[in-house]
């Protein structure tokens, strides 16, 4: 009923290829924002941050990142824990030394180091694809978490093999180390994933990110067509380190505190990361917060109705998330391949017409 | 009229049946021989395409003409052979930097980007005019985004032109297949190509698609002076539309001037009657 685009009238370009061409999406965005910087900043307790807001913010930037060269390049990656890694190092080195420097300035150099990083181990790329590609990818993921395990500069030859994040200050207030209010990280991250979510919609809907698409679709139509292969799937894999290596950043800095590589950023990173944007949807960056919202939310409500609520061990309630996530997972690729962004888009376009769908 | 190929000297024009002026010549490819392992797809052809001209491709099914388009658009190497355009040698070139030269071109399966919309599909046909870089891009900041509203205006001419505006939108996937050679179209005809290669524009299509495509493959060259070099099958269309044709079968050349004079060669007949080969 109040939800459609009659009246609605684009009278330039500009106005046409905006990110929210509805006015109620547009209202609906803003009111977002402002609650996610106005108010829950003064709500939020420290158990609503370390429990599910501050690693849905991180995860989101993370799955966009992982969005950006899989559902929008099409080129499958493995190695998302291991680039992750690469942040958390490049941030921790950075720190310690570089104590002076903001450490916002430590994140994002981080995530240049990951792009710089991400975009070599991307070269593969160039003459293979498919699940050749992500074999390659998953060398990269073993190979960088036996890198860090196995030279002890990167942990600046602690003798635990951790890294730990030492007390950083924003404006006056600690956003790192173990004394950092629940807020400040709230903020670190939610300046983060916006800046984040601005470049990739950004990117995405410019001629690089349709030369992206381009090679997703077809690569070798888009190569006859005048897209550059080499230029399209480097920028891709370095975008996407670069958002990677932020959320690493994030992860080991902000949330964290303290990493040993191989529990943070094994394996099973990747695939969570990669988990999330087949439920959120391939090639949407609403996707990728819907799916790290899903991944995120789904064991702790599984928790409270599991052990809170009828009295599970709570190991039985960790088993029986590893079996509805796989289900799940088999269940968006056979009926839902574009996840749960085009359930939401599905769902806009019906009520646009509603309640005359004819 | 019209004279035989080889009368014709490189920088002279000529005037067409409909008396449309023809330029020199634009492509010109020299003995050009491609083998893939053993076997020789296109055995020593020389032919020229000229400025303005519609020019096509014709045999049966596997004489070379699609190796053909492919060696134009740079996506085969021929072993031997050179290729000429615009009156230079072209080394070994990359597709994508042949498109930014100005070739553009259809398909003969479709090969539209399936999960992206119409205007995006079309879009992607402008990249040679487009080179924002990547941070300009990502702040949607200055260049990026003055580049990207006059390569929309262009476009939505495009568009226009070839009457797709209420499928602007639409993703690719859901198009009927008629509509989506159609789009196809509009997105070589975005890169303002000076040379369009068509393979096979109306394979598939039905009598009422056949003239509409027909109508809009000679508004492209009356209104925009695009060249254009088509593969096709259906003959009625061929000596319609083309101001010369090129035969080829089993790789070699077997015929090549204007349409009346190709309908009367004895070699082309042969082969298109099927005579045995000895």
């Amino acid at each position: 009923m109040f939800y459609r685009e009659a009246g609605d009238f684009k009278t330039s370009y500009v106005a046409d290829s905006q990110t929210f061409p509805l006015k109620l999406d547009k209202v609906g965005f803003w009111v977002t924002m402002m609650v996610a910087w106005g108010v829950i900043p003064f709500v939020i307790t420290d158990y609503w941050a370390s429990a599910l807001l501050v690693p849905f913010l991180i995860y989101a930037i993370a799955a966009i990142g992982l969005n950006i060269l899989t559902g929008y390049c099409g080129q499958v990656s493995l190695g998302t824990g291991g680039f992750m890694a690469v942040g958390a190092y490049a941030c921790y080195k950075l720190m310690t030394s570089f104590p002076d420097v903001n450490i916002l300035i430590h994140i994002l150099l981080s995530g240049g180091i990951t792009a710089a990083v991400g975009t070599a181990f991307g070269l593969p790329s160039l003459r293979i694809k498919g699940f050749y590609l992500a074999v390659a990818t998953l060398a990269a993921q073993f190979f960088l978490v036996w890198l860090f395990n196995k030279v002890s500069w990167f942990y600046n030859y602690s003798a635990s093999g951790q890294i730990n994040a030492p007390e950083r200050l924003v404006a006056g207030f600690a956003v790192t180390g173990p004394a950092s209010p629940a807020w400040a990280q709230y903020l670190v991250c939610l300046f983060f994933v916006t800046l984040c979510a601005l470049i990739a919609r950004n990117l995405t809907r410019g001629s690089v990110g349709r030369s992206w698409m381009a090679i997703r679709d077809m690569d070798i139509a888009a190569e006859i067509i005048g897209v550059n292969p080499l230029r399209a799937k480097l920028s891709a894999f370095a975008v996407s380190s670069f958002f990677v290596g932020i959320a690493g950043a994030l992860f080991f800095a902000v949330y964290l505190g303290a990493v040993e590589v191989g529990e943070a950023f094994g394996i099973q990173k990747s695939f969570l990361v990669l988990f999330m944007i087949i439920i959120g949807g391939l090639g949407s960056i609403f996707g990728s917060f819907a799916g790290a919202a899903f991944l995120v939310l789904l064991p702790v409500a599984l928790k409270i109705v599991g052990v809170d609520w009828l009295g599970w061990p709570t190991d039985l309630v960790a088993h029986f998330q590893l079996v509805i996530v796989g289900a799940l997972i088999m269940f968006f690729l056979i009926k839902e391949p574009h996840g749960l962004a085009h359930i939401w888009g599905l769902a806009k376009e019906k009520l646009r017409r509603w309640p005359f769908p004819y | 009229m019209m004279l035989e190929n080889q009368t014709l000297a490189p920088s002279d024009g000529y005037v067409t049946a409909d008396g449309r002026q023809i330029g020199g010549v634009m492509m010109d490819l020299r003995n050009i021989t491609l083998r893939f392992g053993g076997v020789e797809a296109i055995k020593d052809i020389s032919f020229d395409i000229r400025e303005g001209e519609i020019r096509a491709i014709i045999g049966p099914n596997g004489a070379g003409k699609s190796s053909m388009l492919n060696v134009i658009s740079g996506f085969y190497v021929p072993q031997e052979g050179e290729v000429w355009f615009n009156g230079a040698k072209r080394p070994p070139t990359k597709p994508y930097q042949v498109a930014r030269q100005g070739i553009a071109r259809t398909f003969q399966n479709i090969a539209l980007f399936e999960g992206m919309s119409v205007l995006d599909n079309v879009m992607t046909g402008r990249l040679r005019q487009m080179s924002s870089g990547l941070f300009s891009q990502a702040l949607w900041w200055g260049k990026a985004q003055t580049e990207e509203v006059e390569n929309r205006a262009a476009v939505e001419r495009i568009i226009d032109f070839l009457e797709i505006q209420s499928i602007r939108k639409t993703p690719v996937g859901r198009l009927p297949y008629g509509l989506k050679k159609r789009v196809e179209l509009a997105r070589a005809l975005a890169a303002e190509p000076h040379l369009l290669l068509l393979d096979e524009p109306m394979a598939g299509m039905n009598v009422e698609e056949k003239e509409d495509m027909s109508r809009f493959i000679l508004d492209v060259n009356d209104e925009f002076g695009t060249t254009i070099a088509l593969i096709e099958h259906d003959m009625g269309v061929v000596m319609d539309l083309s101001d010369r044709v090129v035969v080829m079968d089993y790789g070699r050349k077997i015929g090549d001037g204007t349409p009346e004079e190709v309908r009367n060669n004895e070699a082309v007949i042969d082969a298109y009657l099927g005579v045995s080969h000895d």
